[in-house]
């Protein structure tokens, strides 16, 4: 089956992004495949490489890069909501006359149709949030 | 349908609203700090016995454990881990999130 | 999916987006009704609903110069320009929270509970913000 993901929070404030994680790496083990994790609101938030949380407690950020990779996942980061919040690549840091660049390995930077997309290719959506 | 609530029934109306609106023979999974609504003996207990009648309950495992509330949970309560919740997404035509 | 249909270069699903927040104290109405209008342009067959807090999202009157924040309620009235239609306002919501249909800035077709719930039961994708 083809899962699609929405993340409405960003990491630690909520546990949305714990679970949204632990559901996807679930349904990889399963067999499932995931079509995309789509961050939205403060989700954009799991997408920025600047955290550095504490040794002892898991790296939200690193482990979706992490399983990203490990599994071709396309986490995508919603543009407007990552305006509002800080979260840039290399071409919203040249658009928008940016000092710096923020996007993690394995995010990238679309637009809300990525969303829609998902619901209309998947065959299940599931929303993680507050 | 299967129902997902995520948040307390003392803090949230999701679980009121969404039994408002639940078609009998639902599922409906507990998670994060929806799990509370499972707690034995509190002034939600009652709500959630009359759910079990119409519904299917359930309510995912490790979200009880963390939360040191495993051995309180209500009898007649399916417990699931995440391989079980992405069976009851995957088993259902559809999903919604209570949030 | 029973309710997919194939149409000539695409899919459509029916997306419903449920609305239970009220507007300013947090971002969810604001930016799922960015979804809504970016959706549109994907021509799926869109439903939505207010119920709870969501209901104050489309009352009339939002003056927020005080705030300074944008109102984004005239935005609602829009949506018609965009073959957004179908605005669904749950009765048991409207009535807890002393309000009527001409509290609403929008036309909304007022539905109880139980025609929400087989609303709901008619959709493919729920949203949820």
């Amino acid at each position: 089956m083809k899962f699609a993901i929405q993340v409405n929070e960003g990491p630690y404030t909520h546990e949305a992004s714990d679970t949204a994680y632990l559901f996807t790496r679930a349904a990889l083990e399963k067999g499932h495949e995931i079509f995309r994790v789509f961050f939205y609101h403060d989700g954009v938030n799991n997408g920025t490489n600047l955290t550095t949380p504490p040794q002892d407690d898991r790296n939200i950020t690193n482990r979706w890069s992490e399983l990203a990779a490990k599994h071709n996942l396309d986490l995508v980061v919603c543009v407007a909501a990552a305006q509002r919040r800080g979260i840039v690549d290399e071409g919203e840091m040249k658009r928008n006359g940016k000092s710096a660049q923020n996007i993690a390995d394995g995010f990238r930077i679309s637009g809300l149709g990525q969303l829609i997309e998902a619901g209309i290719q998947a065959d299940r959506l599931v929303v993680f949030g507050d | 349908m299967l129902h997902i609530i995520n948040k307390s029934p003392f803090e949230r109306n999701s679980l009121e609203s969404c039994l408002r609106t639940a078609t009998k023979g639902s599922t409906l999974l507990f998670i994060e700090d929806g799990v509370y609504a499972a707690l034995e003996g509190s002034a939600k207990a009652e709500t959630l016995r009359q759910a079990m009648q119409d519904y299917t309950v359930c309510v995912l495992e490790p979200d009880l454990a963390a939360r040191g509330i495993a051995a309180k949970a209500m009898d007649g309560i399916k417990r699931v881990d995440y391989a079980g919740f992405v069976d009851l997404v995957a088993e259902s035509e559809r999903v919604q999130s209570w949030l | 999916m029973s309710e997919e249909m194939m149409e000539e270069g695409g899919t459509i699903k029916k997306f419903l987006y449920v609305n239970r927040k009220a507007p300013y104290g947090t971002v969810y109405a604001l930016e799922s009704l960015e979804v809504v209008l970016i959706g549109a342009a994907f021509e799926q067959d869109v439903s939505l609903v207010f119920m709870d807090d969501g209901v104050f999202q489309i009352t009339k009157g939002q003056d927020t110069a005080g705030v300074e924040m944008k109102n984004f309620s005239p935005t609602y009235r829009a949506l018609e320009m965009y073959d957004v239609e179908k605005l669904f306002v749950e009765k048991e919501s409207l009535d807890a929270r002393g309000l009527t249909e001409d509290d609403l800035l929008v036309p909304v077709e007022v539905m109880t509970s139980e025609q929400i719930r087989d609303l709901m039961e008619d959709q493919d994708v729920i949203l949820s913000f």
